[in-house]
């Protein structure tokens, strides 16, 4: 756990005179889950998409899987999975042609992609769907077969923006026991979330206000800094103070 | 009265081939002037069922009514009483903020003035931006005069399709706190949300799954049906913890729940599974748990 694979000092995102990210600093561990929270408007997209590599900081330094975040931004897209809410898979592709497609991009082998595709969808219990539709999937499938894809190039590190948002409560759990495999092989993970009992299921957690980050620790020291019984109430109390409006 | 009466309405979409039915023969009232929760994850139909109360799309079977007029027959009075606010974001983006709000007003032969202090509570709040072209709004800013705008003309019925989305907690508490004052005013709403800690802000819930009603009732109502033994455990190594909950032969069901795992017994197995646990060789902490909407949720997923 001590290999840090995202390293973030001071970075900082400036649309004209409005500052989104303002001086934020944190590393993440390789293996870690890190829960990235914050109100809408906080900064968390603008922050994911500087780590991602799709656009410029303003200021500051950053590394993410070893790469630099203003030289090697092309890099750090080949070595990190990226999935959200609204990206979902090509419909009109069947399950395996998906796959295909994300692994293609990503210049995995033939061989590579044969191999791991069964071995996804025996995970997943999809080895009878493989040559249907994704549309014809249920959207708890969906969900789980896009993580699936995201992590399928085996990555270092995986961001999920806001990956259960909408999902019934069962499939969302199935999501979660997902997310605890893939860290426990290695794979760091940077989830967003709108549900604060998932906040309890990181390893650490970080909550933006106004562009900073206001705390940072794991979910217990955070509950007892700020004497609450739950990550509901730490947010409540934190994003409360708030001066920014909400996007 | 009831405001709102269903009965037995059944949606399918698509062609012979695959067909998908959306809702699979709903009914329930909602009465007047309550705040009725249709809670459930995407895909369980609650746009549909919003869609066809407000006339904007035909069952395939059943009947309703709002505010005793025929979803059918008397849709153009419908039309005329209620108030929706869909999904997704409807408002003229090229208009500004009071432009959009004048626009609605007009449609439905009233004025802005005559029912300000209706939404005063929520159009106050965006009012500094009157001039503003409402695709220019942030997210809940837009929350806020799209719901100014479903008001406007006073509706008998409200329909909100999924206000809080996307939304984060603290502006969830405060959307909910405005609903609560609406309340006060005598309208009646009906809205839908994902989130399940939001059923407990509701007079009653329908749990909906896969187009199904699962439960009606007040939020304490189904709290009360849960019926079954919950308890909270958790250990210094919550995976293998989870695995091993499941494997327990007294235990009905076992999931993630926050800081702790909860756990469904099947009878009264409490001090089997301490035995169990620690012949394991946990070190863990075990407690009783109040069940809450998301514990019976997915104890009507698993029977239905």
């Amino acid at each position: 756990m001590n290999e840090k694979v995202i390293i973030v000092e001071n970075l900082t995102k400036k649309f004209g005179d409005f500052t989104a990210v303002d001086h934020i600093s944190f590393d993440v561990h390789k293996g870690e889950i890190f829960g990235f929270l914050g109100a809408n408007g906080a900064g968390k997209t603008t922050a994911m998409r500087m780590l991602s590599g799709l656009s410029l900081p303003t200021s500051g330094h950053a590394r993410v899987a070893g790469f630099d975040v203003y030289k090697e931004n092309e890099k750090i897209k080949q070595n990190i999975g990226y999935m959200s809410q609204k990206f979902s898979l090509y419909e009109d592709l069947t399950v395996k042609e998906n796959i295909r497609f994300y692994a293609g991009i990503y210049g995995m082998s033939n061989r590579f992609i044969r191999e791991k595709t069964n071995e996804v969808l025996e995970k997943l219990h999809l080895a009878a769907e493989g040559d249907k539709l994704v549309k014809s999937l249920p959207l708890g499938w969906k969900q789980k077969l896009a993580f699936s894809v995201a992590i399928f190039h085996e990555p270092q590190i995986v961001f999920l923006d806001e990956p259960t948002g909408g999902v019934d409560p069962v499939t969302r759990r199935e999501f979660w026991q997902m997310i605890y495999e893939a860290a426990e092989s290695g794979i760091t993970v940077f989830v967003t979330t709108h549900y604060m009992d998932e906040a309890e299921y990181c390893n650490r957690v970080s909550i933006m206000v106004d562009g900073r980050i206001d705390a940072m620790d794991t979910p217990q020291l955070l509950k007892k800094t700020y004497d609450a019984v739950s990550m509901d109430e730490v947010f409540l109390k934190l994003a409360r103070k708030a001066t920014r409006a909400a996007d | 009265m009831s405001a709102v009466i269903i009965n037995n309405i059944i949606k399918r979409y698509g062609s012979k081939k695959a067909v998908i039915t959306a809702l699979q023969g709903i009914s329930f009232d909602v009465k007047q002037g309550e705040l009725f929760g249709i809670i459930g994850p995407d895909g369980a139909g609650k746009t549909s069922l919003f869609r066809i109360l407000t006339t904007l799309l035909l069952a395939d079977e059943g009947t309703a009514t709002v505010d005793g007029f025929d979803v059918v027959k008397d849709y153009k009075s419908i039309r005329q009483r209620v108030g929706y606010m869909p999904g997704k974001f409807s408002l003229y983006q090229d208009l500004t903020v009071k432009e959009n709000l004048d626009f609605f007003a007009t449609i439905f032969n009233t004025t802005v003035e005559e029912n300000y202090v209706l939404i005063k509570d929520i159009y106050s709040q965006i009012e500094p931006f009157k001039d503003r072209k409402a695709g220019k709004l942030s997210g809940g800013m837009k929350q806020k005069l799209a719901l100014s705008c479903a008001l406007i003309h006073r509706p008998s019925v409200l329909f909100l399709d999924e206000p809080t989305t996307g939304v984060d907690a603290v502006s969830r508490k405060e959307f909910w706190e405005m609903l609560t004052r609406l309340k006060e005013q005598g309208i009646t709403i009906l809205v839908s949300t994902p989130y399940m800690d939001e059923a407990s802000l509701c007079d009653r819930v329908a749990l909906i799954q896969s187009g199904k009603i699962l439960s009606i009732n007040t939020p304490q109502g189904i709290v009360d049906s849960f019926g079954k033994k919950l308890l909270a455990v958790k250990s210094n190594d919550m995976l293998h913890l989870l695995k091993d909950l499941k494997q327990c032969k007294e235990v009905e069901d076992a999931y993630p729940f926050g800081e702790y795992h909860h756990v469904v017994l099947k009878k009264d197995g409490e001090e089997l599974l301490k035995s169990y646990l620690e012949q394991k060789g946990y070190l863990f902490k075990l407690k009783e748990a109040k069940p809450n909407i998301e514990d019976c949720f997915m104890a009507l997923m698993k029977t239905s």
